[in-house]
């Protein structure tokens, strides 16, 4: 049943940015400013949201987590550390490791290894 | 000829034959045809029983006539419009992998971990939760322990955001499953004080389990916290419930998830408020109010299907109460719709045909931000 909704109406998790917009949901804002503020920071249009044509690639370069099982590709914890640094967003267990190592929490200078989008 | 099968038995009914017939199902699975005129009036029908019991704007043309065309789609299965996805914000763990028949499970032998993974890479949720296969808080409380664990491995190894969810049940703390005389013994008998009174003792020890159980999973980096089925022993337990959203919401970086277990909520106790406002009757575009006052992140309405209507009446009659909580929320709405709520037959394999149409309404007429 969950999965009928799923395809149904469902943005469609790391196959998409449906995880991007929960993340930001989790921050109290609505459906369309979530959307509106993942489209702006992936530098794409909210249509795209839930292409997965655009999102396997641009998930790929962003290194933020990819739904294939790719080796090297940024997985679990990695991609969540980027994404947080992406959508300027504290995520929990990232701020927990960061504080586990000694490392700057979000708020901080953005880590030297965080590569930039390709276009900019 | 029309033919409704209902509880297993069939009632035949002459008609013309000229009339369109197109093929649904009742609250309770089974198929049945209406014609299409059938269809606007159950859809007519069964947001004006909403509006009037809650005394909010019925549905108007325009989603009358979506939701007509959402149930005359000749396909099996159908699909919000492109651009109008909506965020999945999954409960109950993976236990629809892992778990038995009480939790509507196929049985898989799987860990969490593992169930999440799938659900996330394999299914492509939005969402996913950590939750203890006996799926409440209390059962959930002596191992914390183990739950902490599983949520930090898990968030090790998962992208989406991952919640800890549980359910607040109040009916546990009661006799003979737990140490509070039954309100459901007492009120009968009219003893209303000392129903009253338990219910207050029960409040205190779910308040504190929940705080409990939050703050452990908050410290093993849960993104956030779902309170599934609130408010299903009634007014105390939303009590409950609220006081703990509150001081979660203070004291904790989690995001919190308040999905309710029915539009209406009962007074058992009658007389609890929270912010000067009385919980016992409260429903679903009322019961957002004091859930965003607490300091939620995410409401989810239910809306219980009544099996002896049809679908189509009772997905336009979950469609009303949703839209009204869309139009006054300032937070995310996550419109609940597993088996028997927003409009989803209360059947133990639900039909897909009737679940994709339940899900798509509720999107495009009941405006939800999620599921």
């Amino acid at each position: 049943m969950s999965l009928c909704h799923a395809l149904a109406s469902g943005m469609g998790g790391i196959r998409t940015a449906g995880d991007l917009v929960a993340r930001m949901q989790l921050r109290k804002m609505r459906l369309p400013e979530a959307k509106r503020y993942v489209a702006d920071k992936l530098g794409i249009a909210e249509i795209d949201l839930t292409d997965s044509t655009v999102l396997r690639q641009l998930r790929e370069e962003l290194d933020i987590g990819i739904v294939s099982g790719v080796p090297g590709a940024a997985k679990g914890i990695e991609a969540k550390a980027r994404i947080a640094d992406l959508l300027e967003v504290p995520i929990p267990c990232v701020e927990r490791l960061w504080a586990k190592t000694g490392r700057p929490t979000l708020g901080s200078p953005p880590s030297p290894h965080f590569r930039p989008h390709a276009s900019t | 000829m029309l033919t409704l099968m209902g509880g297993g038995y069939r009632v035949e009914m002459k008609r013309s034959d000229t009339m369109t017939v197109m093929r649904t199902r009742m609250g309770d699975g089974y198929a049945v045809s209406m014609t299409r005129d059938e269809l606007h009036q159950d859809l007519r029908a069964g947001s004006e029983d909403a509006a009037r019991r809650a005394r909010i704007p019925v549905l108007d043309d325009a989603d009358v006539e979506r939701l007509a065309e959402i149930f005359s789609h000749r396909g099996r299965i159908t699909g919000v419009d492109p651009g109008h996805e909506v965020v999945l914000t999954k409960d109950g763990c993976a236990n629809t992998l892992y778990n038995g028949q009480m939790s509507s499970g196929v049985g898989i032998p799987l860990s969490r971990e593992q169930g999440i993974r799938i659900m996330e890479r394999a299914f492509g949720f939005d969402t996913m939760e950590v939750g203890n296969p006996d799926y409440s808080f209390k059962p959930a409380k002596p191992l914390l322990a183990l739950e902490q664990l599983t949520m930090e491995q898990a968030q090790l190894d998962c992208i989406v955001p991952l919640f800890y969810g549980a359910m607040p049940n109040m009916g546990l703390y009661y006799r003979p499953d737990g140490p509070f005389a039954n309100p459901a013994d007492l009120l009968p008998d009219g003893r209303i004080e000392e129903a009253r009174a338990a219910q207050m003792e029960a409040i205190e020890r779910l308040r504190e389990d929940m705080l409990y159980m939050g703050r452990g999973l908050a410290e093993a980096g849960a993104d956030g916290i779902d309170f599934d089925t609130t408010a299903s022993a009634g007014d105390a337990e939303f009590l409950a419930t609220l006081q703990a959203v509150e001081t979660l919401a203070g004291s904790t970086d989690m995001a919190i998830e308040v999905g309710m277990a029915t539009e209406l909520v009962l007074g058992f106790h009658g007389e609890l408020e929270y912010a000067g406002t009385r919980l016992a009757g409260l429903w679903p575009h009322q019961q957002l109010r004091v859930v965003e006052a607490a300091g939620a992140h995410i409401f989810g309405p239910a809306v219980t299907t009544n099996t002896s209507r049809s679908a189509p009446w009772n997905v336009a009659r979950a469609c009303t109460f949703v839209k009204e909580c869309s139009r006054l929320a300032t937070i995310p709405v996550h419109a609940n719709v597993g088996m028997g709520v927003g409009g989803v037959p209360t059947v133990e394999v639900q039909p897909n045909d009737i679940v994709t149409r339940a899900g798509v309404a509720l999107v495009e007429v009941g405006r939800a931000d999620g599921l």
